[in-house]
């Protein structure tokens, strides 16, 4: 068994028209049994960028809590927000800091950079980005998801259709995946407002 | 008073303070991930003006293609592009860190970058972790002394040649370089050879797909071709795509946060008295 699907995930991030969504679903397990179906993937590290994380939980938080950390310690010195090609520059090197002993995570980074130009991008346990244009996705649910985005998404989707459309892929994706699902937690982000919610999805 | 540790910025090199804890939970019977490859052909020639560098585009994380199109030719120099096959992340690290290097020693000796600078400074790093940063690199440049074209292996051994090809689709690359391959090439003639062994690892090697990026360097003029041939397009689209109509999802909750813009306040502050 592998050590990511000790926890089991699902984590889509798509772009849209100066838009992007992050979406996650809810189940933190211990293999087989659920222990919790509220469990946060995603964090905000500022109002433009998130970040999700799939893998082990227990690397999950503290990842964030060094990534929140260096932000903060950022924002502190530079007197503002990160743009999110530079976080996903500091995500990737302090992935490689641990290229011997990783980080049994895989982060998805989403934010709205200069001109609210969305980026996404995804990195796999030593910190190797993969910059797309259209989607990434992380977790144990990974292949049904990259299935599911293959065929349903369309370029420059507002952020309504773009909401629908990536809470579609990612219940049909958790549904083939038995350490996945129990609802779905979809952040949109456009450059005015933070739209926030929880799906109702199969809870098995 | 208890000692607290600081997560300061580190000094830079690699951290082994999860080692323990990752060996025992593989002793645990708990498999180590596996890292994005790009399992890759990558190939490069000495033409008449310089050399040319080519490189397919796709990266997989075991059998699955995670990018269709990443760039696995990398700038190291304006001068100086460096191709890499093996674990993605030890390759993206290991040539922007000699970069970095190469940019520094720019500065110090404010001369332009020679190849065998680059090829040392990559041999050594990859000689002194012994193979376990896993890079395979095929080197090209043109400097002073001419072009130039080097292959670096994993554990650090170099070798110069006037073609070279690495990765998984290497033998299949290298049969059409041992079979078209002869001196004096002209830039067309040579751009096509790299394009047709490129092709012939994409179609061949299961390893290799998508895309072909071609790069040409000559004396004081570099040419990064993007995407040069695109011989996989997708063809099954369907025109219509998929659309959901507003409100098919069911959700539980919604919470909007409108975003303020931030405002840059400019304070004009007094000019300096003498």
């Amino acid at each position: 068994m592998s050590i990511f699907e000790y926890n089991g995930s699902a984590l889509v991030a798509m772009v849209g028209k100066n838009c992007f969504a992050i979406a996650s679903d809810r189940r933190l397990g211990v293999q087989l049994q659920t222990i919790a179906t509220d469990f946060q993937r995603i964090h905000k590290i500022h109002d433009k960028l998130y970040i999700g994380l799939s893998g082990l939980a227990t690397d999950v938080q503290t990842l964030y809590q060094r990534l929140v950390f260096r932000h903060k310690l950022y924002q502190l010195r530079e007197e503002r927000d990160m743009k999110p090609e530079t976080f996903a520059s500091v995500v990737s090197a302090i992935l490689y800091e641990k290229r011997f002993g990783p980080y049994l995570c895989q982060p998805v980074i989403a934010g709205l950079g200069d001109d609210d130009k969305p980026f996404i991008c995804t990195m796999d346990s030593i910190g190797a980005k993969e910059l797309a244009k259209d989607f990434v996705v992380a977790g144990t649910a990974a292949e049904s998801l990259y299935g599911a985005c293959e065929s349903m998404y369309k370029p420059d989707m507002e952020s309504d259709e773009l909401f629908e459309t990536v809470s579609q892929a990612l219940l049909a994706s958790v549904d083939r995946d038995c350490l996945s699902g129990w609802g779905g937690h979809v952040f949109v982000v456009t450059p005015t407002e933070v739209i926030e919610k929880t799906l109702k999805g199969r809870m098995d | 008073m208890a000692k607290s540790v600081i997560d300061v910025p580190p000094k830079g090199g690699f951290s082994f303070d999860l080692c323990r804890r990752n060996e025992m939970l593989s002793e645990k019977g708990v498999k180590p991930p596996s890292f994005r490859k790009t399992g890759t052909t990558i190939v490069g020639l000495v033409f008449q003006d310089g050399v040319i560098l080519g490189a397919d585009t796709r990266a997989t994380e075991g059998p699955i293609v995670c990018d269709k199109n990443c760039e696995k030719i990398h700038y190291m120099a304006p001068n100086i592009y460096c191709c890499g096959a093996g674990t993605a992340a030890d390759t993206e690290a290991v040539t922007d860190m000699v970069s970095s290097q190469l940019q520094l020693h720019r500065y110090a000796t404010g001369r332009e970058s020679r190849v065998i600078t680059a090829l040392t400074l990559l041999k050594s790093h990859l000689f002194s972790y012994q193979g376990y940063v896993s890079a395979a690199l095929v080197l090209g440049g043109v400097d002073f002394t001419g072009p130039h074209l080097h292959t670096i292996y994993p554990h650090g051994s170099t070798d110069t040649l006037p073609f070279a090809t690495m990765g998984s689709g290497s033998l299949a690359a290298m049969a059409i370089f041992e079979s078209k391959y002869r001196e004096g090439l002209t830039r067309d003639e040579g751009i096509k050879l790299v394009s047709e062994a490129i092709c012939s690892g994409i179609f061949n090697d299961l390893g290799s797909g998508s895309n072909v990026d071609v790069c040409v360097i000559t004396k004081g003029c570099t040419e990064y071709l993007r995407n040069h041939k695109l011989p996989n397009p997708r063809t099954y689209v369907s025109s219509r795509g998929y659309s959901f109509t507003k409100g098919q999802t069911e959700v539980l909750s919604t919470k909007i946060t409108p975003l303020k813009k931030n405002k840059v306040e400019v304070v004009e502050g007094d000019a300096m008295e003498e």
